[in-house]
């Protein structure tokens, strides 16, 4: 069943070359790519460099017996529904939402600062899921890492600065790695995040793509564009396993 | 100096929890809003809104459609699962690597093109959007889960069990109901709930794929329609409970099932 709706969903796209022209040659289909790639990459990034400090003292500072409970309480907020969840976020950055006015209260701002319905707001809805998620993936890669590793570059004279970016930091990127391919893989693919906290004034791929579905019934258009999605998912999966095999050699 | 590298870790920690729980706190905490609008000032607690939410027969429907459709679901796609992995594992089957990742291949896909993909297929089949439509489209994606769950859990032990049970006459049927599927019940057992949770929490093929009889979140969505409204504060307060209560549950069956 999968197989087939996936034939039939790429031979509808390459029926007619039409509609890939159609995404070269109009600039705002374009330009939906390319904020979704910005977007994307600045949510992984933003991600990688906020969960790994946070995996590494549930790994290493956090007592032994509390870590699976640090892990499960961090893992707790992502059983709400994710519209739930997208929502929540519409509540805590909109004008008058919580943190407007606890800045403009506390007196550090004179008006609010528009965070839903901008870029800002997409990114933070994505970065709160996906610092979850890569938290969880360098974690467990931390934790098979045997301590001898850091007994030996001690022994052999490094500080802990130089153990770490030489010893630790590429022990782990495998886990790194794969955190952040599924987080470019999920968050370039999601509609729900950026229409709920993006709102319209820029369009991201998945929005697009629905917009050709719902409102014109472009199913055509729609294929060409998904499959479009699905190749630069597939250069980024190219991308990643290069270099972890690099790595590994 | 340690103490202070100690204190920054400790602020660290708490500074990303403090973010991770943002939403649902302010989330839980407008749900008990008296007045109707959830935004500062709180002016609660208040329980109308979980009245409203409880009392509203296109949310309480929406409700039973999605357990309807996840139960059923998870279970079609565990049983697809189940049957593929075992033919995988015990079976030589011409090209087995290139099928079998043909069978994960829709993990890597978004939702939004699987669900399009279902949609587009249905549509050249006359196959109108209902409730089941999605339950199916939830098969699809939950499948190869289901799937690489499964497989990854068979091991040769199993089959000397399986050859066992055969030499002492056993029927095919009787290995694969009395052994196989006793023998990797925490397997099923784990990819039926994720696949439940899944299927629970999904969007984008059931608001692709229903019309007017439609799943919880998709419910959840057209509230939103109206902006800021302590109704979905308070349905989506009651999914998280019910979601947190299955998933205690869960990890309390499992780990009983470590220690025994």
């Amino acid at each position: 069943m999968a197989v087939l709706s996936f034939m039939q969903h790429d031979g509808d796209g390459s029926a007619s070359l039409d509609n890939y022209r159609q995404f070269f040659d109009n600039p705002s289909y374009w330009r939906a790519m390319v904020n979704s790639l910005e977007v994307t990459l600045a949510v992984t990034a933003i991600s990688v460099l906020l969960a790994y400090p946070f995996a590494w003292i549930l790994a290493e500072v956090m007592p032994l017996r509390l870590q699976r409970l640090a892990l499960m309480l961090a893992v707790l907020p992502f059983w709400t529904s994710y519209v739930v969840r997208s929502y929540s976020w519409l509540l805590v950055l909109s004008e008058n939402g919580v943190v407007n006015k606890a800045l403009t209260g506390s007196g550090l701002l004179a008006d609010p600062i528009q965070l839903a319905n901008s870029r800002a707001g997409t990114v933070i809805g994505f970065v709160h899921f996906f610092v979850m998620l890569l938290t969880l993936t360098i974690f467990a890669n931390l934790k098979q890492l045997s301590p001898s590793y850091r007994k030996a570059a001690a022994d052999l004279g490094a500080g802990p600065l130089r153990t770490f970016l030489h010893v630790i930091l590429p022990l782990t990127l495998p886990g790194i790695m794969v955190g952040a391919f599924l987080t470019f893989v999920l968050c370039i693919g999601d509609y729900i995040t950026p229409q709920i906290l993006g709102g319209n004034n820029e369009l991201l791929m998945p929005q697009l793509i629905m917009m050709q579905i719902g409102r014109r019934g472009d199913f055509p258009l729609a294929s060409a564009l998904a499959i479009i999605l699905m190749v630069v998912v597939t250069i980024a999966y190219l991308f990643c396993a290069r270099w972890l095999k690099l790595e590994r050699s | 100096m340690r103490v202070l590298g100690r204190l920054l870790v400790a602020a660290y920690g708490l500074a990303v929890y403090a973010f991770i729980f943002l939403p649902v706190v302010v989330l839980v905490l407008f749900s008990l809003q008296a007045t109707s609008f959830p935004i500062p000032p709180f002016t609660g607690p208040s329980l109308r809104w979980y009245e409203a939410v409880l009392g509203d027969a296109r949310l309480t429907s929406a409700l039973v459609n999605s357990v309807l459709v996840a139960i059923v679901s998870s279970a079609l796609a565990v049983a697809l699962g189940f049957l593929a992995a075992w033919g995988f594992a015990r079976y030589h089957l011409p090209r087995a690597a290139l099928l079998r990742g043909l069978i994960t291949l829709p993990l890597t896909v978004s939702y939004l093109i699987i669900g399009m993909g279902i949609l587009i297929l249905f549509n050249a089949a006359g196959i109108p959007k209902s409730l089941a439509a999605a339950g199916i489209g939830h098969v699809v994606i939950n499948l190869p889960l289901c799937f690489a769950i499964i497989y990854s859990q068979m091991g040769d032990n199993q089959v000397n069990l399986e050859r066992a049970a055969r030499d002492l006459g056993a029927t095919e049927w009787k290995v694969l109901f009395l052994v196989s599927v006793p023998v990797m019940w925490p397997a099923i057992f784990a990819s039926f709930f994720l696949s439940m949770t899944f299927s629970w929490d999904e969007f984008v093929i059931s608001f692709l794929l229903t019309r007017f009889d439609t799943t919880l979140p998709v419910e959840i969505w057209n509230l939103l329609r109206s902006g800021l409204n302590p109704r979905t504060n308070a349905i989506g307060s009651l999914v998280f409970g019910v979601s947190v209560v299955l998933a205690i549950l869960f990890e309390l069956i499992l780990l009983r099932r470590n220690r025994a």
